[in-house]
């Protein structure tokens, strides 16, 4: 072990160079244990753990959170936390989508700019990204208010009854997503775009493939990287949303993270929103497994 | 009118009336073509009906904003002709060999493949294939997909694109390597991937954009040579764009010298290299001895005293060109064009001299000799068949 060797010019011991590698090491494991694994570690120990009836924490070790989440409580079985589950999944899952569906073309757009015209468009991509995302869904609650032109186009046509606005609703609650993600969904893309090689493309083209052929073979392959980091990057915080829903969505629709808001703030349920939490943390990691398992070489930014 | 890719000399005119039926038509038309081809049997490359289309531009302008790329360009290829564009960066020639391919359209003239006008059809449908400079091949996809791409494409059936790869990869020796990923190929493979890529699809006329320049210098001479002789036994119709002009000397049956948006001279390799339009054809091509010329009535008169061209020049001023190979030394005075100079310099590079003399600084190329040191005086022959009188 402690054997002498020469480490870059310099004559040292291997026990040396290990205290000092552990010494280097030390800030980044304490920052990860003080910030990651502690506050998880507390997760895991609360969600095992129940609500005394004063709101404080009985540490009585069952799985009992797990299974109210799964609908079983007291009182038998109730779907209404799995709705909220489903309602997760299918509003992160069509955000994702819509947010792709504008980013695509859009990145394609931006990188077909002059240079100094690209990046004119990315700083206006990135602006409402260094925006508060409070201050950003109390604009739109302004945008879709009633006396405001979309809610009265909606009011002319009939959508919505006279002197209504747009939100709460769930329009708002995807417009309110979607506008959130779109810039985690265009950065990635667009610095995929940039570097495309349009050869490829035109050996396509000059090898009789027609438009669609083309975009499956010429485009789509080299663009993969940019699409999985955008997937992720869109998906993840809709999963975890909570603000959005509530201010936009009026409160009707809950995601899981109204559901672990409420038990942290209102229920003080503390256990429960424990097992919330780390339920959702687990569909995220499995999320994240399959993306990796798809994308060979995926490049997170 | 379009022209099909591959379709027997019968079926053709009837199948190319169809075609602009639209594309529902124009599918099943290949669908048919593909099976025509099977049934007319063992049609390999080399016996291919499409062998050696001609092809002609006639008067093709582009310009990209403020620059004219090309500025009424026309030139024609005979069928089964080796031609290269030869010329420096900028020139317009890869311009030209897109324009033919159909990437790029032209804003003027027109571009026919074996009689046909195609200016206006798009490159999925031009019966033209391209090597491209850096190859260009799907990374997603093995070797032997990357081939069958154009085929699939036109939807060949499946023993019959498994029967034209074969026949490619062996063509080019790659008949290890069909399960292979693009990432595990040499620059050598993936420009034979390349070269098979286009060819499996038996194109009119392959289009061949600075195929070699990712090879190293002697993989790109044994490359040469191999494409050369893939073109005779083919007969197919060959353009390639350079700017290399060993390279271009070394495979064209004609050479096309561009400058500046324009063909300058075109010719046979010889011509191009002994005949030079103008000074800068002498210039690119090789080197030569350039030197500073006036007229006055029928004489010619330099700083070197009075010469004999091999034409008597039609400008006042101009230049004297003549190859550092075609000046003589000689040990007295030669009988015209004779020059008494000293010399200056003497660089010893195996198989030849370069010796350089004063006056004019002029460049001599020979067989090692004795006596050829830095001082000696010695008599130079410009023999007046090799001297060219040219323009600027």
């Amino acid at each position: 072990m402690n054997r002498l060797l020469v480490w870059y010019g310099e004559l040292a011991t291997t026990r040396k160079l290990t205290t000092r590698g552990l010494a280097l090491l030390a800030v980044p494991l304490i920052w990860i244990v003080v910030l990651l694994v502690a506050p998880l570690g507390a997760m895991v120990a609360w969600s095992v753990a129940s609500r005394a009836a004063t709101g404080d924490i009985e540490w009585t070790f069952s799985l009992q959170n797990f299974g109210r989440l799964a609908g079983y409580d007291a009182f038998g079985w109730t779907k209404s936390y799995l709705v909220i589950l489903g309602t997760t999944l299918v509003i992160s899952t069509i955000t994702t989508v819509i947010t792709l569906a504008l980013a695509y073309p859009l990145s394609f757009f931006i990188a077909q700019r002059r240079p100094a015209r690209r990046y004119l468009w990315l700083t206006l991509i990135i602006i409402p990204f260094c925006t508060n995302l409070v201050i950003r869904t109390y604009a739109w609650m302004l945008l879709l208010g009633n006396q405001m032109p979309p809610a009265l186009l909606a009011q002319w046509l009939h959508l919505i009854g006279p002197s209504e606005a747009l939100y709460p609703s769930t329009l708002a609650v995807y417009i309110g997503m979607v506008s959130n993600s779109l810039p985690f969904a265009v950065l990635p893309l667009y610095t995929n775009v940039e570097k495309l090689d349009w050869a490829i493309v035109e050996a396509s083209r000059d090898l009789y493939s027609r438009p669609m052929r083309t975009f499956f073979h010429g485009i789509l392959p080299q663009t993969l990287p940019g699409l999985v980091t955008a997937i992720v990057l869109t998906f993840i915080p809709a999963m975890g949303a909570f603000l959005i829903p509530d201010l936009l969505g009026g409160g009707k629709s809950w995601m899981l993270g109204n559901l672990i808001q409420h038990q942290f703030g209102v229920s003080r349920d503390f256990p429960f929103g424990a097992a919330v939490s780390l339920v959702l943390t687990f569909l995220t990691m499995v999320g994240l497994l399959i993306l990796r398992r798809s994308g060979d070489e995926v490049t997170f930014l | 009118m379009e022209r099909q890719y591959d379709l027997s000399g019968v079926a053709a005119p009837a199948l190319g009336a169809l075609a602009s039926a639209g594309d529902a038509a124009t599918l099943q038309l290949e669908r048919g073509a593909a099976k025509g081809v099977v049934v007319a049997g063992e049609r390999t490359l080399a016996d291919d009906d499409s062998a050696g289309c001609d092809l002609a531009v006639n008067g093709v302008t582009k310009r990209f904003g403020p620059v004219t790329a090309l500025d009424d360009v026309s030139l024609k290829v005979r069928s089964g002709e080796f031609v290269t564009l030869l010329g420096p960066s900028g020139c317009g020639k890869t311009t030209l060999l897109r324009i033919v391919a159909g990437l790029e359209l032209a804003d003027h003239g027109r571009v026919a493949v074996g009689g046909a006008d195609v200016t206006r059809i798009p490159a999925n449908r031009r019966p033209v294939n391209t090597v491209f400079q850096n190859y260009a091949l799907f990374p997603h996809l093995n070797v032997y997909e990357n081939i069958a791409y154009g085929l699939r494409a036109r939807k060949f059936p499946a023993p019959e694109v498994d029967r034209r790869v074969g026949e490619v990869l062996e063509m080019l020796h790659l008949e290890e390597m069909p399960k292979r990923r693009i990432t595990q190929l040499s620059g050598g493979q993936k420009q034979r991937v390349a070269l098979a890529r286009a060819l499996v699809n038996h194109p009119d006329v392959l289009l061949l954009d600075e195929p070699m320049s990712a090879l190293d210098a002697k993989l790109r001479a044994e490359v040469q040579l191999e494409l050369r002789r893939l073109q005779r036994q083919l007969g197919k119709t060959f353009i390639l764009v350079t700017h290399d002009q060993n390279e271009a000397m070394t495979v064209s049956d004609r050479i096309f010298v561009m400058r500046e948006a324009r063909i300058v001279q075109s010719g046979p390799p010889a011509e191009v290299y002994d005949r030079p339009a103008n000074r800068f054809v002498a210039e690119f091509l090789g080197t030569t001895n350039l030197i500073n010329a006036w007229r006055t009535n029928g004489t010619v008169h330099t700083e070197l005293g009075n010469l004999v061209p091999r034409a008597h020049p039609q400008w006042e001023k101009g230049f004297l060109s003549i190859r550092p190979e075609q000046i003589i030394v000689r040990s007295a005075k030669p009988s015209s064009n004779g020059i008494r100079a000293i010399i200056s310099e003497v660089i010893y590079r195996g198989d030849h001299l370069d010796v350089y003399v004063q006056p004019g600084n002029l460049h001599v190329r020979g067989l090692p000799r004795a006596g050829m040191k830095p001082g000696e005086q010695i008599w130079l022959e410009l023999p007046a068949r090799q001297l060219e009188a040219l323009g600027e």
